[in-house]
C-alpha cells in the first residue's frame, strides 16, 4: 500500500512538473511554428516570470497579491517578448537561422545579466499560494494543493490555446502561418504584426509558466539554460509547431522522471542501477528514440522546406597570394609570439586557449559549413576526447604523445555511434538530436564517479617536465593546431570536401551522380569528432584538469558562435571567430562583473552588423569587387 | 549487346498509391540511338513511371532491364553506375561549386574518387570536364558559379554532368520545362546529336508537344496508369485514342482549355 501511495504521489508529482513545462514549450513551438525562429531566450522568458511575480508579490502584498502577481509576470513578460520581437528579431527573419539562433542565444546572456543586476545572485524563493497552502490527504500521503492546482492548469491552458487556435481569426491565421508562411504573406496578412503578437504570447506563456513555479522553486540565475534544455526535447518530442504534442511530450517526460525517481535503485541481475540518476538524462533519452523513430515528433508533421534558402556560397578558390601572404605573416607571428610576449607570460596561456578554440571551432565548421550538418553538441567530442586522455593517461600511464594521438579516436569512436544516427535527420532535428546524444554523454560524465571523477572532474592530467613550461606547451599546441587545420582545410579543398559541399548542395543530384549522400555526412562527422577530440585532449593538458564543464551544452554554444561570429561560409571564418570569442570572453570577464551582457550585446551587434560574419565581411570587403568586376 | 536486342526493357510495371493504381502493368522498350518521349496528361503515371525507372520509387511488380540486368530495387546512385544519367524537372545542380566542378564531381563520383582527402580536387581532369562542357556549349562559363547561370544554361550543365560517365541511357524529366521556344529545340537538338554520335538511348517526358513532335524518335502514351498507344510521331498524332484523351472532343488544345475557362 505505501508502495501504491508513493508511486501515485511520485506520478502526480510528474503531473504538476508537466504543467509549467508544457506553457513554456507551447509558446516555444508556437513561435517556432509561425516565425521559424528557434528561440534560446524562452527560457530566460521563464526565468523572467518567476523573478517578476517574486517581486510583483512583494509589491502588491503578501496573500491577496499572489493572484494578481501572476498576471503581472506574464503580461510584463509578454511585453518583452514583443519588445525584443520589434527591436532585434524583425530585422534578421531573412538571416539564416542559424544567426537567429545566435542572437537568441545572446539575448539569453544580456537577460541573464540583467536579472543579476535587478535580483542578486541568492535564490530567491516566493511565498505559498493564498488558499493552497495546505496539502490534501491522497491515499495516505500529504499532497500539496498547490499542486493539485498546477495539474489542472496545463490541460486549462491547452484547453484555452486550442479554443484560441481553432475559434478565431488570429488562430486560424496562426495555423496558416505555421503550414505556410510565404503563402499567409502573400495573402496579404500583415506578418510583421503576426509574428509580434505570437512572439508576445508566447513569451506571455513562458512567463506564466514560470510564475506558477513560484511556490515550488527558488528563482536563480541558472533556470534559464536549464529550462531551455528542458523545453526543446518537449516541443521536438511533441512535433515541432504542435500544441497538443508539446502537451502529450511534457507529460511523458515529466511522467517518466516521476517513475525513475520512484524506482530509486533498482538491482536488475545482481547490478544495482540507480534510476534517479538517470532523471538527468531520461529526457534525451527519449528525445533521441523520437528522433530516430519519428523524426518529425510525436503529433508532428514533416517540415515544407522553406522556399528561401540562405545565401549561396560562392564556390572555394585557391588562396591567392595576398591570403598566402596574410597566412604566412600570422604563422610567424604565432612563432615569435613567446619571444615577444616574454614580459607577460599570461599572454602565452590565453594564446594555448585561443588555439585549441580554433581546432574546435575549425572542426565544427567542417561539418556544419561545408557539410551542411548543424551539430548543437559538438562539445561532446571535445570532452570525449579531454576525458579519454585523462582516463588513459591515469589507468595507463601511457607516455603524453601516445595519449595525444589515442584520445582523438575515443571521441571518433564516438562520433562513428552518434553521427550513424544523426545523418538521418537533417535541418533543426540533426541539431536536437546531436544535443540530445551531448547531454547524454555529459550526463554520464557527471554521474559516473568511479570512472570520471563525476561533478569534479579528473585532476593531475599533466604533461611530462619538457612540456611543463607554458612556453613549451605552447610550441606543442601551435604545431598540432596547424596541422589540425591544415588538414581539415586540405580535406575541404580536395574531392572529399567538394563531395559533402555536393550532398549540401542538392541531395538529388548528389545521388543522381552516385554519391551516397548520408555516408559522405557520416564520415564528414567522425573527421570533425577526431579533430575536436584531438583539441580536447590539448585542452585537458593544458589545464591539468579536466570537468564535465567540457562537454557542457554551454561548450557547444561556444562553439557555435565561434563558427558564426567569424562567418560560416568562409573558411578563415571558425578561425577569426575562435580567436575573437576567446579574447573576448577573457577580456570581458576580467574587466566587468556583468561580462555576459556584455558578451550579449557584442554578439548583437556582430549579428546585426556583420551577418556574414566578420571573416565574411572582411572577404566581401577584400574581394567583392574583384568579384564583381569578373562577373561583368 | 547484339544488334536489335533493346537497351532498356520494360515489363509489368505496377505502382499502387493507397488503392489508387497509378501506373498499371505497363510495357516498353527502348534502343540504343533512340530518343523516346513519354508522354500523357496529368496524372496518367508518367512521373510515377519515370521514377521507377530512376530509382526513386520501388515498383510493386514488374521488371526494369538495362541491358539484361535488374535494375528494379536498386537505389538511384547504384542505378547511375550502371550507366543511366539524369536531368531533372526543376534543374538540380551544386549551385556552391563552379560549372566545371560540377561536371569535376561526376567524374570524381564514376571513378570512385569520392573519398580521396587529399589532392586537389579542383584540378581532377579538368580537361575532360571542359570537354564534356564543350559538348553542350557551356566550356567558356566554365569559372562561373552554378548559381548565376541562367536556367537554360543550368539545363545544359545539367546534360554535361549527366554525360560524365558515359552513360548508356539518359532520362531527362521535362528537359525543356522553363526554358524559352529556342532554347528549347536548340537543347533537344543537341541532345539528338549526343544520342546518334554516342548510341545513347533516351527517355524523356515532355509536357511541350511540340518538342515531343519534332525530336522524338517514338512514343509513348498513357493515361489513367496504362499505356494506349505507342509509334512514330505521325501515327501517335493521328491515333485516336490519343486525341480523345488529350483533346476529348478533337478539338484544338487552346481552344478546349479556352472554352473550359480558368477552374
Amino acid at each position: 500500500m505505501d508502495a501504491l501511495a508513493s508511486f501515485v504521489a511520485q506520478l502526480l508529482n510528474g503531473l504538476a512538473g508537466a504543467s509549467s513545462l508544457f506553457l513554456v514549450a507551447a509558446g516555444l513551438s508556437l513561435i517556432f511554428g509561425v516565425t521559424r525562429i528557434v528561440n534560446f531566450a524562452h527560457g530566460s522568458f521563464y526565468m523572467v516570470g518567476i523573478y517578476v511575480a517574486y517581486s510583483a508579490v512583494a509589491w502588491i502584498g503578501e496573500g491577496p497579491g499572489y493572484w494578481p502577481a501572476l498576471l503581472v509576470a506574464a503580461v510584463a513578460v509578454g511585453i518583452v517578448g514583443a519588445l525584443v520581437e520589434i527591436l532585434l528579431l524583425r530585422r534578421i527573419y531573412h538571416a539564416p537561422e542559424l544567426f537567429q539562433l545566435l542572437a537568441t542565444f545572446a539575448l539569453v546572456l544580456v537577460i541573464k545579466d540583467a536579472a543579476l543586476w535587478l535580483w542578486g545572485p541568492e535564490e530567491l524563493l516566493g511565498p505559498r499560494a493564498p488558499g493552497l497552502r495546505g496539502s490534501v490527504a491522497i491515499l495516505g500521503r500529504q499532497f500539496p494543493a498547490y499542486d493539485l492546482f498546477l495539474i489542472v492548469v496545463g490541460p486549462l491552458v491547452l484547453g484555452l490555446l486550442w479554443l484560441l487556435l481553432t475559434r478565431t481569426r488570429f488562430g486560424t491565421l496562426v495555423r496558416a502561418a505555421t503550414q505556410d508562411r510565404e503563402m499567409v504573406g502573400a495573402l496579404g496578412v500583415n506578418q510583421a504584426w503576426l509574428f509580434t503578437a505570437v512572439f508576445a504570447l508566447g513569451a506571455m506563456l513562458a512567463g506564466l509558466g514560470g510564475a506558477l513555479q513560484l511556490p515550488r522553486e527558488p528563482a536563480t540565475l541558472e533556470l534559464d539554460l536549464h529550462t531551455i534544455g528542458a523545453a526543446f526535447v518537449v516541443v521536438v518530442v511533441g512535433g515541432m509547431g504542435s500544441i497538443p504534442g508539446a502537451y502529450v511530450a511534457a507529460l511523458l517526460i515529466a511522467e517518466l522522471k516521476a517513475i525513475c525517481i520512484w524506482l530509486g535503485v533498482v538491482e536488475i541481475a545482481g547490478v544495482a542501477i540507480s534510476f534517479s540518476k538517470l532523471t538527468l538524462v531520461v529526457e534525451f533519452v527519449v528525445m533521441a528514440v523520437v528522433l530516430v523513430v519519428r523524426p518529425w515528433g510525436l503529433l508532428g508533421r514533416p517540415q515544407a522546406a522553406p522556399r528561401q534558402g540562405g545565401a549561396i556560397e560562392a564556390p572555394l578558390r585557391a588562396p591567392d597570394s595576398l591570403a598566402k601572404a596574410a597566412t604566412a605573416a600570422l604563422v610567424l607571428a604565432l612563432v615569435a609570439l613567446p619571444a615577444i610576449s616574454s614580459q607577460s607570460p599570461y599572454v602565452v596561456v590565453l594564446a594555448v586557449d585561443i588555439l585549441i578554440a580554433v581546432l574546435f571551432a575549425t572542426s565544427l565548421h567542417f561539418i556544419m559549413g561545408p557539410a551542411g550538418m548543424h551539430s548543437f553538441g559538438h562539445a561532446a567530442y571535445f570532452g570525449l576526447g579531454a576525458y579519454g586522455a585523462a582516463i588513459l593517461l591515469k589507468a595507463t600511464g601511457a607516455p603524453m604523445l601516445a595519449v595525444l594521438a589515442a584520445a582523438p579516436l575515443v571521441a571518433a569512436a564516438g562520433a562513428v555511434v552518434v553521427g550513424w544516427f544523426s545523418v538521418r535527420l537533417s535541418g533543426v532535428y540533426l541539431a536536437m538530436l546531436t544535443l540530445a546524444f551531448a547531454q547524454i554523454a555529459w550526463a554520464i560524465v557527471y554521474q559516473w564517479d568511479a570512472f570520471t571523477g563525476g561533478s569534479n572532474g579528473l585532476t593531475g592530467v599533466w604533461p611530462p617536465e619538457w612540456l611543463a613550461d607554458k612556453r613549451a606547451y605552447y610550441a606543442l599546441t601551435l604545431a598540432l593546431v596547424l596541422a589540425g587545420v591544415f588538414v581539415l582545410r586540405r580535406i575541404l579543398h580536395a574531392p572529399f570536401g567538394y563531395a559533402m559541399r555536393a550532398a549540401r548542395d542538392s541531395v538529388l543530384r548528389a545521388d543522381a551522380i552516385g554519391i551516397d549522400v548520408k555516408r559522405v555526412q557520416w564520415v564528414a562527422f567522425v573527421i570533425a569528432g577526431l579533430f575536436a577530440g584531438l583539441a580536447g585532449a590539448l585542452f585537458a593538458f593544458s589545464k591539468g584538469s579536466i570537468s564535465p564543464e567540457s562537454l557542457h551544452v554551454g561548450k557547444s554554444v561556444d562553439g557555435l558562435v565561434m563558427v558564426l561570429l567569424g562567418g560560416i561560409q568562409t573558411l578563415a571564418g571558425p578561425v577569426v571567430g575562435a580567436a575573437l570569442f576567446t579574447w573576448l570572453h577573457d577580456t570581458v570577464a576580467r574587466s566587468t562583473e556583468y561580462w555576459r551582457a556584455m558578451l550579449g550585446g557584442i554578439i548583437l551587434i556582430l549579428v546585426l552588423l556583420f551577418p556574414q560574419g566578420v571573416a565574411g565581411f572582411a572577404r566581401q570587403v577584400v574581394y567583392g569587387r574583384r568579384d564583381a568586376r569578373s562577373e561583368r | 549487346m547484339s544488334a536489335g536486342q533493346p537497351l532498356l526493357e520494360v515489363s509489368g510495371l505496377s505502382k499502387s498509391f493507397g488503392g489508387v493504381k497509378a501506373v498499371d502493368g505497363i510495357d516498353f522498350t527502348l534502343a540504343a540511338g533512340e530518343l523516346l518521349a513519354l508522354i500523357g496528361p496529368n496524372g496518367a503515371g508518367k512521373s510515377t513511371t519515370f521514377n521507377m525507372v530512376n530509382g526513386q520509387l520501388a515498383a510493386d511488380t514488374g521488371s526494369i532491364r538495362l541491358g539484361g540486368e535488374e535494375m528494379t530495387g536498386r537505389k538511384p546512385r547504384e542505378i547511375w553506375r550502371m550507366g543511366v544519367g539524369r536531368t531533372f524537372q526543376i534543374a538540380a545542380t551544386f549551385s556552391s561549386l563552379t560549372v566545371v566542378e560540377n561536371v569535376q564531381m561526376a567524374l570524381v563520383s564514376a571513378d570512385g574518387k569520392l573519398y580521396s582527402m587529399w589532392r586537389r580536387a579542383a584540378d581532377y581532369r579538368r580537361s575532360d570536364a571542359l570537354d564534356l562542357l564543350d559538348l553542350v556549349g557551356m566550356a567558356g562559363q566554365a569559372d562561373r558559379p552554378c548559381s548565376v547561370l541562367a536556367y537554360g544554361d543550368v539545363k545544359r550543365v545539367e546534360l554535361a554532368i549527366a554525360m560524365a560517365n558515359r552513360p548508356k541511357l539518359l532520362l531527362m524529366d521535362e528537359p525543356t520545362a522553363g526554358m524559352a521556344p529556342r532554347e528549347r529545340n536548340e537543347l533537344m537538338a543537341l541532345t539528338k546529336s549526343l544520342v546518334v554520335e554516342r548510341g545513347i538511348a533516351v527517355l524523356f517526358t515532355e509536357h511541350s508537344m511540340d518538342v515531343v513532335f519534332a525530336h522524338a524518335d517514338r512514343i509513348i502514351v498513357l493515361a489513367r496508369g496504362r499505356l494506349i498507344a505507342e509509334g512514330g510521331p505521325a501515327a501517335i498524332r493521328d491515333h485516336p485514342d490519343v486525341q480523345q484523351v488529350y483533346f476529348g472532343s478533337g478539338k484544338t488544345f487552346e481552344k478546349s482549355a479556352a472554352e473550359k475557362g480558368p477552374s
